[in-house]
């Protein structure tokens, strides 16, 4: 019989984030796929700047911190100096695609044999809500007022499907906490970009779409109807390579 | 004793290369010594130039000022080094594309290095027949260094280098 | 193996030197007049089983080295004047998460692009911490070949033993020089333990590496504790040259090839019966203030530095009025030679 119980790389901490948020459920299952892979002992993460910074306060490994932007050059070295060891970051978009889209672009073209999971919310969380590189046009946010205008902001980027075009690259899949559906579609992403690291095929991305209710303005119920309805759009899932 | 030379040339005739075999005869003669090259954008093309500075005492500044020595492979770098040459010091020149009129103000040995590298063989080794004539006119670093030096350097196994650098060097001294 | 003396740049030495301590790391990016170290790295580095990175930018190099660090490896950097200025967000990053490195500037003319001249104008950056925060980096400045090969040795020793970031200082003139060199023998010791490594945390507790202290008084807390180890650096780590201080009138006060110049000045002056010292701080951080110590009122320093005067606070803090301190200084490429230096010696005496 299977019980539902507490992955051993999960502390039992209540986390900080607020209601409804993604984090938790990401948290949850990164710690869940390094168990069923049996890596605890051998995994290192590295935590972004963001509203993840504190995630090495709820798993239970070894983690670094990096600065905001830095977490693959950080990740790159760890896992050059012990190739032995399961290296991933986890990391924000505005920490991936905006401050750090130099490290994650030669990161990936480098071909480090990494595993990033990247959180995508379309939006700033830690810092109160401000416009994120993936924000989405229209959408409002304490430094786009009237919504994000393409003439004065530019666009979504999309920096999986720019990755993806990257020689260096194994694997990138976007996936969506959208309904219980989607986070079990994730958790096969997150192991199948462990399991890539682990037999050295190289460079493995997870984008997760994640909700942010409170900087969207909307209930936690709501928050998921936009990922459905919305961001998805802009957005779409599936395999990108 | 100290003694302070600039070496200068067009890129491609070995000038560093000159500059550092020197040096490196120096150390084996146990004497201080450095070696100071010019750097970034403008050793691309045109002049180029490197300070050694040979002495029995520890040595200040590479960089050097005024020099003792002058060796100069091209027409241009004259222009650029001649007035930093000191009153009475000693210039050595590469006279194949003509010679230079005598002056009270130095002492000037001209031998055409180029065109003698070239009968040797090699036009590349036109550095090593300026060296060798520099050896013989100071007398400050035996020939032999040089040769020890020369063994350093040279690929393992490449005699036919090694040769004709020794025989440029020897012809050279004799000038 | 017996003692082997090379000739080779301060740039080739200090590379030699890193990986002669057991650096097993190097992360960096071109910049002139240090890229001679980066070429040597890539090349001798990789031959002694080491990892290289040529990263994508300075920013990358440091945080590279930061993550090497924090995985136990012996890790260094090297740039000039503006990548220094990007590492520093590294640097502070180091200091946080109380990281051993070892950073090498080999200084070139600012500020922004400037040019590829020597220069010493970041000593200020250097020695008071250069990013945010509250830190300290130890600051080492080699005045030879020799000693730029040797310090590199005693840095990482350093980085480890006070688990913080080492910068060496040199310059344009340094890292281009070329000088005879002896290496040493010294055989690549057992590196240091680092129980508190990231290499995954099988039988222990999990380890993390970070400066970041959200909770009320922890930050402060965790502030103290530097301060108490940068207090024990000061006390422990102070080093200089000094010459001909007992019976010196001028002393001159200069470090790096500066120092090299001010000396051929000083004895130059001495052969003519002047009573002329030097003092050569090795460490600019901490600063030495021991030599400074002296009694009588009637002595002068004269800083030379290749700068507008940044040493000179330093010499100024030490001194503490007991004495007059004068200063000469040229910068943006420009370097002082040795008769500029006796002529203001001059002045001075005559003054």
């Amino acid at each position: 019989m299977r019980t539902f119980k507490r992955p051993e790389s999960l502390y039992d901490n209540s986390t900080h984030y607020c209601p409804g948020c993604g984090h938790g459920i990401a948290h949850r299952l990164v710690a869940q796929v390094i168990d069923e892979l049996g890596i605890r002992e051998k995994v290192i993460g590295v935590a972004p700047v963001g509203c993840a910074v504190v995630a090495y306060d709820y798993w239970n490994f070894d983690c670094s911190e990096a600065a905001h932007g830095r977490a693959l050059a950080v990740a790159t070295a760890i896992k050059r100096v012990h190739p032995e060891n399961i290296v991933f970051t986890y990391q924000g978009d505005g920490d991936l695609a905006a401050i750090g889209t130099n490290e994650t672009i030669h990161a990936a073209n480098r071909g480090e044999n990494l595993t990033v999971i990247f959180i995508n919310n379309a939006v700033y969380g830690m810092t109160g809500g401000q416009m994120a590189p993936t924000t989405l046009l229209h959408q409002k946010t304490s430094t786009s007022l009237e919504g994000r205008n393409a003439a004065l902001h530019g666009y979504p980027l999309k920096i999986s499907e720019m990755l993806a075009l990257l020689p260096g690259v194994c694997y990138i899949e976007r996936v969506a906490f959208d309904s219980p559906q989607g986070i079990l579609k994730a958790q096969q992403a997150v192991k199948l970009a462990f399991e890539n690291q682990i037999n050295n095929l190289g460079f493995s991305l997870v984008e997760i779409l994640s909700p942010c209710p409170t900087y969207w303005g909307l209930n936690p119920k709501a928050a998921l109807d936009w990922i459905q309805e919305v961001m998805k759009k802009e957005f779409p899932l599936g395999r990108l390579k | 004793m100290i003694e302070r030379i600039i070496i200068a040339g067009s890129g491609g005739q070995g000038v560093m290369l000159l500059g550092k075999v020197l040096a490196q005869g120096a150390m084996l003669e146990g004497k201080q010594v450095t070696w100071f090259p010019a750097y970034g954008p403008e050793v691309r093309g045109g002049t180029s130039h490197c300070m050694v500075t040979i002495s029995d005492t520890e040595i200040g500044s590479p960089y050097i000022a005024k020099a003792d020595v002058l060796i100069i492979l091209n027409n241009p770098s004259l222009e650029k080094f001649k007035s930093r040459l000191k009153n009475k010091g000693l210039l050595i020149f590469d006279s194949s594309l003509g010679l230079i009129k005598p002056s009270k103000l130095m002492e000037i040995i001209q031998f055409p290095f180029t065109e003698i590298a070239l009968k040797l063989g090699n036009i590349k080794v036109a550095n090593m027949v300026a060296l060798g004539s520099y050896l013989s006119a100071r007398q400050v670093i035996k020939p032999a260094h040089i040769l020890e030096v020369f063994q350093f350097l040279a690929p393992a196994g490449n005699l036919k280098i090694l040769e004709i650098n020794r025989a440029a060097l020897e012809e050279g001294e004799r000038l | 193996m017996g003692k082997i003396k090379i000739l080779i740049s301060g740039n080739e030495a200090i590379a030699q030197g890193a990986i002669q301590a057991g650096c097993n790391f190097y992360a960096g990016y071109p910049i002139t007049p240090q890229n001679e170290l980066i070429a040597y790295m890539a090349k001798n580095l990789t031959q002694a089983k080491g990892v290289f990175i040529q990263a994508e930018s300075e920013l990358a190099a440091i945080s590279m080295v930061y993550g090497a660090s924090a995985a136990g490896a012996r890790a260094m950097t090297s740039s000039s004047s503006p990548g220094i200025s990007l590492k520093q967000e590294g640097i502070s990053y180091l200091a946080g998460a109380k990281l051993p490195a070892v950073i090498v500037n080999i200084m070139r003319g600012g500020p922004g692009l400037g040019n590829i001249a020597p220069a010493q104008s970041d000593y200020f950056q250097a020695t008071r911490g250069g990013g945010h925060g509250d830190y300290q980096t130890l600051v080492l400045a080699p005045g030879s070949v020799q000693e730029a090969y040797d310090l590199t040795q005693t840095s990482f020793d350093l980085a480890d033993k006070y688990r913080l970031p080492v910068m060496i200082l040199g310059d344009g003139i340094l890292g281009q020089m070329m000088e005879p060199v002896t290496l040493s023998a010294r055989k690549i010791k057992v590196l240091p333990l680092k129980s508190w490594a990231l290499t995954g945390c099988r039988g222990r507790k999990p380890n993390i590496v970070k400066s970041f202290f959200l909770r009320e008084g922890d930050l402060e807390k965790f502030n103290l504790e530097l301060q108490k180890n940068y207090a024990l650096i000061r006390r422990q780590e102070e080093r200089y040259e000094a010459l001909y201080l007992k019976d010196a009138k001028i002393i001159l006060v200069a470090y790096g090839s500066m120092a090299r110049i001010a000396k051929s000045a000083l004895m130059q002056l001495r052969g003519l019966g002047k009573k002329i010292g030097l003092i050569r701080p090795i460490s600019l951080w901490p600063f030495p203030q021991k030599p400074f110590q002296l009694k009588n009122k009637k002595i002068k320093f004269l800083v030379v530095e290749m700068s507008y005067g940044q040493m000179l606070d330093d010499v100024r803090l030490a001194v503490c009025g007991r004495q007059k301190v004068e200063f000469l200084g040229r910068s943006g490429g420009g370097v002082l030679n040795e008769e500029e230096i006796i002529k203001k010696v001059r002045e001075l005496v005559s003054s």
